[in-house]
């Protein structure tokens, strides 16, 4: 049951953060990010066995993969930025945060405007 | 997995371990020691937290395909 074991490695990550934080807040935060990506790293294989369905799928309705790449692309900067984000907010810097969701929206306009420019073409196409 | 978790228990160690030493050595009034306990403490458990990132950074390049 990894369920199990995943909540018991958070509620186990809280105490010791809450005693350490209350004595040295840098280390506190460090903590935090530990139990973080150790969380995340044991549903990250999880994830890629679902994407290897959801590429079968997409290949199986002949959609074509660029779409699917450019669409885990994004989830991927999404989560990314998220974690990094969350930490400093945590820390008391929702300044940082807030640069680092900028930075995570432009990424993603970047990824997202071929498909854009796709979709305002076919539209194109269909007015006469 | 095994040593995934033991890495959560060796920061905290750190951080306790750091606290103390930082209160015993101020009252034996070292207080610039103690600093330099808390920035040796901080610097060891921040190399384990950036390979661990990288580790995770590496891995979601790998399964989200970002190149």
């Amino acid at each position: 049951m990894d369920i199990m074991q995943i909540v018991a490695i958070g509620l186990i990550a809280t105490v010791l953060i809450v005693v350490v934080k209350s004595q040295r807040p840098e280390l506190g935060v460090l903590l935090s990010v530990a139990a973080g990506v150790i969380l995340f790293l044991l549903v990250l294989s999880k994830i890629g066995s679902i994407m290897d369905i959801i590429k079968d799928l997409t290949a199986r309705a002949e959609i074509s993969m660029v779409y699917l790449g450019t669409i885990l692309k994004i989830i991927g900067i999404a989560y990314i930025a998220e974690f990094g984000a969350q930490i400093c907010r945590d820390a008391g810097e929702s300044a940082v945060a807030t640069k680092i969701e900028f930075a995570a929206k432009i990424m993603i306009m970047v990824l997202a405007v071929p498909i854009i420019v796709a979709v305002l073409q076919l539209l194109l196409k269909l007015v006469p | 997995m095994g040593s995934n978790i033991d890495l959560i228990f060796k920061i905290a160690g750190v951080g306790i371990l750091v606290a103390v030493l930082n209160s015993i050595l101020k009252h034996a009034g070292k207080e610039e020691q103690g600093h330099l306990v808390t920035l040796a403490g901080l610097a060891i458990v921040f190399m384990w937290v950036i390979q661990l990132l990288a580790n995770l950074f590496d891995q979601v390049k790998s399964v989200f395909k970002l190149f």
